[in-house]
């Protein structure tokens, strides 16, 4: 019997069996919307390109050659080099790790934080939910990126820094988004069942409801990355970032700015690296809500 | 009781007039939470500093009685509640302190500063929407087909194109290369001051004092970046247009409507999209605030002197006051604009009621 026969038969043999049957037919819808595989290749070769950077990387990307100063795409440097002589394709190749630890960092401090929070307040209600409603309320109706610009000021510019702010400023619609889960479990019988049983509010939280509301948080976070990608660039870009000469893309662009009308190549790469990074992280996470959650359009 | 059963909301024997004070109480009470919630936000973040807001003023060298007498006029030495107590009576009053950088009060500054972001925000959501809401129809009607796919593109593109980069290469091929439009700043620099200042508002005070040449120059300078800015605001406004646009197509009543013989174009104009006007409109003026961060990075690239280069050169040199009152300023424009689509929505949707 194949793999692909043992995946696809109609009655599962256990319950692993059957979870596995779940993820292939999953994968197979998610493989087969184009889109969303291109995405998906793209982050895929993101992951890639920054595990094997130092031997895709043409050049050192922190050597500097200031008798080769902005020379055009073509040669030995394959997108030009910047105002100090160094290889921007290089540069770009670093610069995935950085973008990438971004984006993994603040999911991963995002994720449990927005989960928990949406959670507790779905299950027990009150005063508790109207609390923590209030301030995702009030955090979800400010701009993300005044946001963290302010947090950023406040704990000084930086690479970790602008982390935490992005964090502090990302983790609202997973609460909403929990809490809606929540909801509309909290009523259901195995819930009332559970209680029934005595298990604690703890308990029903944890292992009951929570694991109701990883799928759509999942696709939420997903979606939420390009938005990560942006801001963060958009911090680099504007001095509060990743300082020089560390490879970021967005401060890569800032200190391009200077030479664009005569050197397009400085500004023009590393805007297209963020511009296909998070249209990757957009079309992946679309076609990751069609599979997971068929319900939205 | 039939009626409060199907009409949640409806209590019988309650006057009208009370029922709407009530709601509007509800309103009242969660705007003003929300506010006081973002007046505390803001007094954390002033407390954030890992400076030493005392030793900024007086600098290292300065003994203690110094020291003492700065940090009580600041009011540091009080314990935190009570300096939260001062902070929200300050804020209260309108009174953010000196920004570091001009020596003038903030509010003095962002007040002179605000009327080039309101126009620059102001040209761009007449693009966002004057785009967005036709593109979001036109895929709405014809799903499934190209343009439907085209839209979609448009928008996911404006999802995840990052704003600063794309004016930057709009200035590359509009400014440097083909030469049609203004490059920094609002206008032409020998035109800077030339009209009197009555709006503030430069594309409507050349109108006004009848300058045809400055009018010109104004807007050759203001198209690239409301046109950029504008254009995050297309992505948003045509999905979300397209969506409520999907939901009224599949109701019977447009069915009913095809018929009786109702042209395409009225069914689409008169029956569905008239049915969608509040929605729009809100979407609208949601993204009206968000255009105020796109302002941010747009304004840094273009030197625009508004309120977004302000809050960047605040936050460049640690200018706390500044950063504070500006994160206000925002927070009170959102809680605004949230408050009257909220309004909006009671007055204009006959279901709400």
């Amino acid at each position: 019997m194949s793999v692909h026969a043992w995946l696809t038969v109609e009655t599962a043999q256990s319950e692993f069996h059957a979870s596995l049957q779940r993820l292939y037919a999953g994968w197979r819808s998610l493989i087969r919307n184009p889109l969303g595989s291109a995405g998906l290749a793209v982050i895929c070769l993101l992951i890639l390109v920054a595990a094997f950077a130092p031997a895709i990387a043409t050049h050192n990307p922190y050597q500097q050659d200031l008798t080769a100063p902005l020379l055009p795409p073509g040669g030995s440097h394959l997108l030009g080099t910047d105002e100090l002589g160094r290889d921007i394709f290089s540069r770009l190749i670093y610069g995935s790790r950085i973008t990438l630890m971004i984006v993994v960092l603040v999911s991963v401090i995002v994720a449990p934080i927005g989960l928990i929070l949406g959670t507790v307040s779905g299950v027990m209600g009150g005063i508790v939910d109207i609390v923590i409603m209030r301030v995702t309320d009030l955090f979800l109706a400010f701009p993300s990126l005044i946001l963290a610009l302010a947090f950023v000021a406040a704990l000084g510019p930086g690479l970790e820094n602008a982390i935490v702010a992005i964090a502090l400023t990302a983790w609202p619609p997973i609460a909403r988004l929990a809490r809606a889960e929540t909801l509309t479990v909290r009523g259901s019988d195995y819930i009332a069942a559970v209680r029934l049983q005595g298990a604690s509010t703890r308990r029903i939280i944890l292992r009951h409801v929570v694991p109701m509301c990883i799928p759509s948080v999942v696709v939420r976070v997903t979606l939420n990355m390009a938005a990560i990608i942006l801001t963060a660039a958009g911090l680099g870009f504007l001095g509060l970032g990743a300082q020089p000469p560390m490879a970021e893309w967005g401060a890569m662009v800032s200190t391009g700015r200077r030479y664009m009308l005569d050197s397009w190549w400085v500004v023009t790469m590393p805007g297209i690296a963020i511009l296909v990074v998070s249209l990757a992280f957009n079309l992946f996470g679309d076609a990751l809500r069609d599979v997971l959650d068929p319900r939205g359009e | 009781m039939r009626s409060s059963t199907t009409r949640p909301g409806w209590r019988p024997g309650v006057p009208a007039l009370t029922r709407i004070a009530g709601r509007t109480g509800v309103l009242v009470g969660s705007t003003l939470s929300t506010l006081f919630l973002l007046l505390t936000l803001t007094f954390v973040i002033g407390r954030l500093l890992p400076l030493d807001p005392v030793a900024a003023i007086v600098g290292d060298d300065a003994d203690q009685s110094t020291y003492e007498q700065v940090e009580r006029e600041l009011g540091l030495d009080k314990p935190l509640p009570q300096q939260f107590v001062i902070f929200l009576g300050r804020m209260l009053t309108g009174d953010f302190g000196n920004a570091l950088l001009t020596n003038q009060p903030v509010l003095d500054d962002i007040a002179r500063l605000f009327p080039a972001t309101l126009e620059l925000a102001t040209v761009a959501i007449i693009v966002g929407a004057g785009l967005g809401v036709p593109l979001g129809v036109t895929a709405a009607v014809n799903r499934g087909r190209w343009i439907d796919h085209v839209v979609r593109v448009i928008s996911l593109l404006g999802y995840s194109t990052p704003i600063f980069w794309l004016a930057l290469i709009g200035l590359i091929v509009f400014y440097a290369k083909l030469g049609w439009i203004g490059g920094a700043g609002r206008v032409d620099i020998y035109f800077v001051g030339l009209v009197p200042e009555r709006t503030g508002l430069l594309l409507i005070d050349s109108l006004l004092a009848g300058d045809r040449e400055v009018f010109v120059s104004a807007f050759r300078h203001i198209i690239l970046p409301a046109s950029v800015l504008g254009y995050a605001a297309i992505a948003y406004i045509s999905r979300m247009t397209r969506s409520f646009m999907l939901e009224q197509l599949n109701q019977e009543y447009i069915i009913a409507a095809r018929a009786k013989g109702v042209s395409r174009r009225q069914m689409i104009w008169r029956h569905a999209f008239k049915n969608i006007r509040v929605q729009v409109v809100t979407i609208v003026a949601l993204s009206y605030g968000s255009l105020l961060e796109g302002a941010v990075l747009i304004e840094t690239v273009f030197g625009w002197p508004g309120f977004g280069q302000y809050l960047t050169n605040a936050l460049l040199i640690g200018d706390m006051n500044a950063v504070v009152a500006c994160t206000l300023i925002v927070g009170c424009i959102f809680i605004g604009l949230n408050l009257l689509s909220d309004i909006l929505y009671r007055v204009f949707d006959p279901r709400t009621r």
